[in-house]
């Protein structure tokens, strides 16, 4: 039997039109068990699933029950096990800023409210700022089973956030800017400011562009996004169950030569870095591409038997509510040399793109077709030109890595779970008019 | 696929996607289903449980007593404030993931707690707590009436005149609860093998089912007392199928505001053989082509483009921040003479149906747009105060843990005359959409997306070639106003709407109909 238990707190502060539009305080618990029972017959195990968002004694005993009587009716599977200490010694990991809880709610709200304040008055042609967030969570996780699995993590966050508005006659455009962090110290709201405003006002006047096959540019936001779909794909549970693009393909070049993709949580720096995985085993740092070369997966425990390897620390669940799964954590790009504005001068023309929509219905890791809306701006002689709005971006995933012609130095640790930099990729679909 | 993206769960770590909270997303059941697949033989039958019981079952009685109820709402407003809400909520969910061939994961899942708002002003107050005792509903009472602290209004006790309670009745005729598992689990192992049996190409097959009873209690210091028992079943099937172009994906799902008594009427085969007709058509598909095309989409292909094109522009938090295209464009022709545009809470059995909103509110059937025509908004209670108007009943969240705002309930064009397949017939070249995935939308701009999972290419009047799947793009206004055949062969399908965090089910609906050009981004 396994028990993952979590307790957490949240305060949330909406700033609008110079006022705190909502404010939220709220503590959360809950507790996830998985069961196991042998099959009869000896011909596997079974496993049962039960959660509740409470840490009341009668409603964890309640969902004890529930999740022995599911485990009775899976299919039996010599594979399902539970995790066992590996002894792989945990990185242990500073995730946690006390001042998450003793810095005033006064303060929290003022951060807000200035944010809104100095963002609406960053520059004449925004003309609103929709919402100015600041929120913060503190979170701890305890995770024991009966196979000898002890673990504990904890960790804040801070973060802020503001959406801005711009306009010129009837045009608008939108540009959101954050900054996460440990605690409301670390948070840089001059940068979110900053970048709400510049991506909202340099999209004033963006048109459709010409449909054209081109290198394209992604903003380090966007990369982070690209990234995630990519680490999706080197889920070892995704290539066991024949859902994977990449499933066979270990020692095959599928990317280009200075492509080089590791999973690594142990970075404290890594906004969802952890000491332990999902199932309670030390976080390691796995590099799944090397030079372009697919090097390996990311297995939990069961995923990992049913490859007939060992688990690479990579569990991941949803809370409390979910079982674990094979999955990225922290995937970060080893960085190139060059800044943002010399990958732009080598592309020389091209299409800069600083945001995308449309992800979950238009990437799909199983086959790679790759489709996305996007808005960004034209790039021509080397340098950013005139903007550009409803066009979308296709190709395939396994043509896109193959034609990675840059990849920036300009690292950024973003929310999620995956940094980014900016990234050129060459040969892209451009549909507009 | 990333388990992660359709997540939404009510844990402490969910802070992280406020990240993507500017634009609202709407996905029709992204690809990977929330709620776990799962199947195989040999479960027990649910008679020899004997599960103990230590907390009643999600219960009909009530949730909260009256009395303490107005303990807890005069608490609320003991620093003043123009009103006081406490929202209960007791929900029972359980799914169920056939994947792989094996029945992998049953999970049953219990959340109970409330949310209490306090609104002072322009300004709302809220905290929540799984801690329905009468001290647990004090102090999150306590933590919301923060906010009108300093703003004058003093305390003032409430004598809340809570009228009897309006219950509604559920609609539901079998209950989740009193289904054995193994019932669950046969329709699992059913669909698998319908699934398998599609095609030899059909490579992996993942079929979930889910079902959840969510009872709902919202009391406010206005006297409204409500009480609401949601019953929502679904059930999805992915099929991977393989071939020489590498592999390819299907999807069909089923949800209703209904219990069990859906499988009397839909069957578990149809759905399997759906989802993997989808993959083994896009086995021999070529790519997509690029740029400004006629559309063609299919009556009950998914509606995600209204409620992308206008449905999230026309929801009135955007409309009062001057966030959406829609603003200032009442009475004013906003689409073509053939768009009339409903959003309709009341229909029965759909999956964004309601009893009542989430702040106590009958739902409405509310005309959007009539004839092309701007004619309204959808409203919840607070931003409907601020025009002076009532509630339209669109004011939803998705736990007790989240402030209510304006949500579509069953969005859906109303069905025109035309025939579904002139239309095809009449149009010489272009692209048919019979199914289509999620979509995204910039309420400020208008710009949005909406995917295709199953096309094909349109040449002199017939079908011809399967395509591979893309994004569509477009301006809302500007698409609308492009539409010129709808035809009477309407049908709605179910949907997950995720604005600003919170996820809510949803219902589309439309008849087949063209559009005569919007951009396709495909690669050929």
């Amino acid at each position: 039997m396994e028990v993952y238990v979590t307790r957490g707190s949240e305060n949330e502060v909406r700033a609008y039109d110079g006022e705190v539009e909502s404010l939220t305080s709220a503590d959360s618990s809950g507790v996830g068990i998985r069961v196991l029972l042998d099959g009869t017959g000896g011909e596997g195990r079974r496993l049962g699933f039960a959660w509740a968002g409470s840490l009341d004694p009668a409603v964890v005993q309640d969902a004890l029950g529930a999740a022995r009587d599911n485990a009775r009716y899976a299919t039996p599977d010599p594979d399902v096990v539970l995790a066992e200490p590996d002894g792989v010694p945990s990185v242990e990991q500073d995730l946690w800023d006390d001042a998450v809880i003793t810095v005033p709610m006064q303060d929290k709200i003022a951060l807000a409210l200035e944010l809104e304040r100095s963002t609406r008055s960053a520059d004449p042609r925004v003309r609103q700022v929709s919402s100015a967030d600041y929120s913060d969570s503190r979170v701890e996780v305890a995770l024991a089973s009966t196979t000898g699995i002890r673990s504990e993590t904890r960790r804040t966050t801070a973060f802020v956030s503001v959406d801005a508005i711009a306009g010129e006659g009837a045009d608008s455009q939108t540009g959101t800017g954050f900054s996460v962090g440990r605690s409301p110290a670390t948070l840089h709201p001059d940068e979110a400011k900053a970048d709400a405003v510049l991506r909202s006002t340099r999209l004033l006047g963006a048109q459709k562009a010409r449909s054209a096959r081109c290198t394209v540019v992604f903003d380090p936001r966007v990369v982070s996004t690209l990234l995630s779909v990519v680490g999706s794909a080197l889920s070892g549970e995704a290539v066991v169950k024949g859902r994977s693009l990449f499933a066979g393909r270990i020692g095959e070049s599928v990317a280009s030569g200075d492509f080089t993709l590791t999973d690594d949580p142990t970075n404290s720096r890594a906004f969802s870095a952890s000491s332990y995985d999902g199932e309670g085993l030390a976080c390691r740092s796995n590099v799944l591409i090397s030079d372009g070369m697919l090097r390996m997966f990311v297995y939990d425990t069961v995923s990992a038997r049913r490859a007939q390897t060992r688990s690479t620390g990579s569990a991941v669940r949803g809370g409390f509510s979910g079982t674990p799964s094979a999955g990225c954590r922290a995937l970060v790009l080893a960085p190139g040399t060059k800044s943002a504005e010399e990958i732009l001068a080598s592309v020389g023309e091209g299409l800069y793109v600083q945001s995308i929509t449309g992800v979950h219905s238009g990437v799909n890791p199983v086959s790679g077709d790759f489709s996305v809306g996007a808005e960004g701006l034209m790039i021509r002689g080397g340098c950013l030109a005139e903007p550009v709005r409803e066009v979308t971006v296709a190709s395939t995933l396994q043509r896109m890595l193959q034609a990675v012609v840059a990849v920036g130095g300009d690292l950024r640790w973003l929310p999620g779970v995956a940094a980014g930099q900016t990234l050129a990729i060459a040969d892209m679909q451009l549909s507009g008019d | 696929m990333s388990r992660g993206v359709a997540r939404t769960g009510t844990s402490p770590e969910r802070k992280y996607r406020a990240v993507s909270s500017s634009p609202t997303v709407s996905s029709t059941w992204a690809v990977r289903p929330e709620w776990g697949p799962c199947p195989a033989g040999g479960a027990p039958s649910e008679d020899e449980l004997d599960t103990t019981i230590t907390i009643p079952p999600v219960t009909d009685t009530s949730l909260i007593d009256g009395d303490v109820l107005q303990r807890v709402l005069s608490a609320a407003l003991a620093n003043g404030g123009d009103m006081a809400e406490v929202f209960a909520e007791d929900s029972a969910t359980a799914t169920a993931m056939l994947d792989d061939r094996r029945i992998e994961e049953l999970s049953s899942g219990r959340s109970r707690g409330a949310g209490i708002r306090v609104v002072a002003g322009e300004t709302t107050g809220f905290a929540h707590t799984s801690d329905l005792s009468e001290a647990g509903l004090l102090a999150a009472a306590s933590a919301a009436a923060s906010v009108a602290r300093g703003r004058g209004g003093g305390g003032r006790t409430v004598a809340v005149a809570l009228g009897p309670p309006a219950v509604h009745d559920r609609g539901a005729r079998t209950l989740p609860g009193t289904v054995a598992k193994s019932t669950k689990l046969d329709l699992l192992v059913r669909a698998d093998e319908a699934a398998r049996a599609a095609g030899g190409s059909i490579s992996q097959v993942q079929v979930g089912c889910g079902d959840s009873r969510r009872r709902v209690l919202v009391a406010n210091s206005d006297g409204l007392l409500a009480e609401n028992d949601q019953i929502r079943t679904r059930f999805n099937v992915m099929c991977v199928a393989n071939g020489d172009t590498g592999m390819q994906t299907g999807y069909e799902s089923l949800a209703r505001t209904e219990g069990y008594e859906i499988f009397e009427r839909y069957n578990v085969e149809d759905i399997a053989r759906i989802a993997a007709g989808r993959a083994l058509a896009k086995l021999s598909a070529r790519a997509a082509p690029s740029g400004e095309v006629p559309i063609v989409l299919a009556g009950g292909s998914g509606g995600i483009l209204f409620h992308e094109a206008c449905g999230h522009g026309l929801e009135a938090d955007h409309i009062l921040k001057d966030a959406s295209v829609y603003t200032g464009q009442m009475g004013k022709l906003v689409a073509s003479p053939l768009v009339t545009l409903v959003d309709d809470g009341t229909v029965l059995g759909e999956w964004g149906n309601v009893a009542f909103d989430d702040e106590g509110h009958a739902p409405s059937r509310s005309v959007l747009i009539e004839n092309g025509v701007l004619t309204d908004y959808m409203w919840d209670w607070l931003r409907a105060r601020k025009e002076g108007r009532t509630s339209s009943g669109n004011g939803r969240r998705q736990s007790y843990q989240h402030l209510p705002m304006v949500r579509m309930t069953n969005t859906y064009l109303l069905a025109g005359r035309e025939n579904a397949d002139e239309i095809v017939a009449q149009t010489p070249s272009g692209v048919y959409v019979s199914k289509l995935g999620g979509g995204q939308v910039n309420t400020t701009t208008g710009d949005f997306v909406f995917g295709t999972t199953e096309a094909y290419l349109i040449e002199d009047g017939h079908l011809t070639e399967p395509l591979r799947d893309a994004n569509l793009i477009g301006n809302g206004p500007e698409v609308l106003r492009r539409i010129d055949a709808v035809a009477d062969d309407f049908d709605m399908t179910p949907g997950t709407c995720g604005k600003d965090g919170q996820s809510v089910p949803v219902g589309c609906g439309q008849a087949t109909l063209r559009i005569t050009g919007v951009t396709l981004g495909g690669t050929a």
